[in-house]
């Protein structure tokens, strides 16, 4: 009974740390993300704090409820939608240190969890009873239903692959991915296909945190920021911090799955230092993954390409990015079978 | 004009979300908006950005002298930025109405229709104007401040 209390109320701290983690965190990577941006068009761009400035605004502004919006549900979206995202993180290993909620769930969990934000968003959406934001919602539900489908047949390629050659462990947990690295387990055949994933699953990103050139459903020049247009506010605010959190969440499945190597287990040998301080070195280069893969998944192709139709979206992830996950599944299958 | 419960703290100094409309302009001061936003000018590096909805807005950009058609929507307009709120006109029309003063479609200028807080003269204004018009907004912001403390 008492270890278990002392269990709750160690999860309670870690969520409150892990979200407060999130949002500054994720505030600071859309500074970074702003900043590099600008960079390359040749602007000097905001500072980086500027998303601090932007969400301490958002949240004196005057919190306007639409007449024939649907009220409860209009300004309980964005608590649930930020909500949701936080809980993603839960979930996921930072650095060497173990999820909060490690031994709850696995990537097929978050898989689902993902679902969660983008549906609040498009419950918001609905809500605020307007012709844009109705038209920004079905477009996010047309995104969503485009992406999963990559998105599972890349979880289940790598998780079927460790479980086929390590049959005792536990395939789809994520310590199992940070213990065997993708790259370490695969033979020639596997490491194109795990390639193929990787940038699958970067794209993948993109659209799950709805970025050019896959936010069709926010475009702001058509349908005037889509989902959020009656948003103001104090709501407005909880959407852009449950995006920075999803920035976050998205590149630490990604360094999760893909990248969980750890400075700790190749130096710990040669450098001697007590645990706290490889925990911390750690954590620090698992930021820094974070930022590399924000980099190429966000900022590098939002500023090289122009946002896409409804339709072409629905080509790139269903056409495109499925044709390239199924071929990559093939080659970890050859592999495996080889 | 602003909502007594709305008071605009320093962030707003530091990052204000424009909204524009065009009355009627004829373009000519939307390519100069458009030209301050340019990495030239880049006013995103004050933490200015150009939002698509009006409800995401801190300032109302108007160019153009309001024609009839123009006028419940602007009123709409500025009824739907949220509180605490700057209007910024840019362009000759908007002031006084312009070339276009003696026109049968004319209601405005602007400040007949909404409250004005800034004017920008010009036809068309330079970018280095319309963002001395924004720290004049700014201005109007920190006066709030004042005047409500």
């Amino acid at each position: 009974m008492v270890d278990n209390l002392i269990h709750l109320i160690e999860i309670i701290i870690g969520t409150i740390l892990v979200g407060a983690f999130g949002i500054l965190f994720g505030l600071l990577t859309k500074g970074i993300d702003r900043k590099l941006a600008a960079h390359m068009q040749w602007r000097i761009g905001p500072p980086i704090i500027q998303p601090f400035r932007d969400v301490k605004k958002l949240f004196c502004k005057e919190n306007i409820v639409p007449r024939n919006a649907v009220t409860w549900l209009y300004n309980s979206a964005p608590i649930i939608c930020l909500a949701s995202t936080i809980a993603v993180l839960l979930y996921i290993p930072l650095g060497s240190i173990p999820p909060v909620l490690g031994g709850y769930g696995d990537v097929i969990l978050i898989l689902y969890l993902l679902t969660i934000p983008s549906l609040a968003m498009v419950a918001g959406g609905f809500a605020s009873g307007s012709p844009f934001a109705t038209v920004g919602a079905q477009r996010e539900m047309v995104l969503m239903m485009s992406y999963e489908f990559p998105l599972a047949t890349t979880v289940i390629a790598l998780g079927w692959k460790i479980s086929t050659l390590h049959p005792g462990s536990v395939a789809f947990s994520l310590s199992t991915f940070a213990r065997y690295p993708v790259w370490n387990i695969m033979g020639p055949f596997g490491i194109i296909g795990a390639a193929i994933l990787l940038v699958v699953m970067l794209l993948v990103t993109t659209g799950e945190i709805t970025k050019v050139p896959f936010d069709i459903a926010e475009a702001e020049t058509e349908i005037a920021e889509g989902l959020f247009v009656e948003y103001s506010g104090k709501n407005l605010g909880l959407f852009y911090l449950a995006d920075a959190v999803k920035t976050v969440v998205m590149a630490s499945l990604i360094v999760a799955l893909f990248f969980p190597y750890n400075l700790s287990t190749y130096l710990a040998s040669h450098i001697s230092l007590p645990t706290i301080a490889w925990q911390t070195v750690d954590f620090l280069f698992y930021l820094f993954k974070i930022e590399i893969v924000i980099f190429f998944a966000m900022t590098f192709i939002r500023v090289s390409v122009a946002r896409f139709k409804v339709d072409q979206v629905v080509r790139v992830y269903w056409g495109y990015l499925t044709l390239a996950a199924l071929i990559a599944l093939l080659l970890i299958a050859l592999d495996v079978l080889l | 004009m602003s909502d007594k419960k709305a008071r605009p703290n320093r962030s707003f100094d530091k990052s204000l979300w424009v909204f524009h409309v065009n009355t009627g302009s004829c373009n000519g001061c939307d390519i100069e908006i458009l030209a301050a936003l340019t990495p030239r000018y880049d006013v995103e590096r004050f933490g200015i950005k150009l939002v698509g909805s009006p409800r995401h807005a801190d300032a109302l950009l108007v160019t153009g002298p309001v024609s009839r058609e123009m006028v419940d929507k602007l009123k709409r307009f500025y009824e739907q930025v949220p509180d605490p709120k700057v209007v910024i006109v840019v362009g000759s029309c908007g002031i006084s109405g312009g070339v276009f003063h003696e026109s049968y479609d004319l209601v405005g200028p602007v400040d007949r229709i909404i409250p004005v807080d800034v004017y920008v003269p010009g036809c068309p204004p330079r970018p280095e104007a319309i963002i001395d018009g924004v720290v004049k907004a700014w201005m109007k912001l920190e006066r709030l401040r004042g005047e409500n403390k």
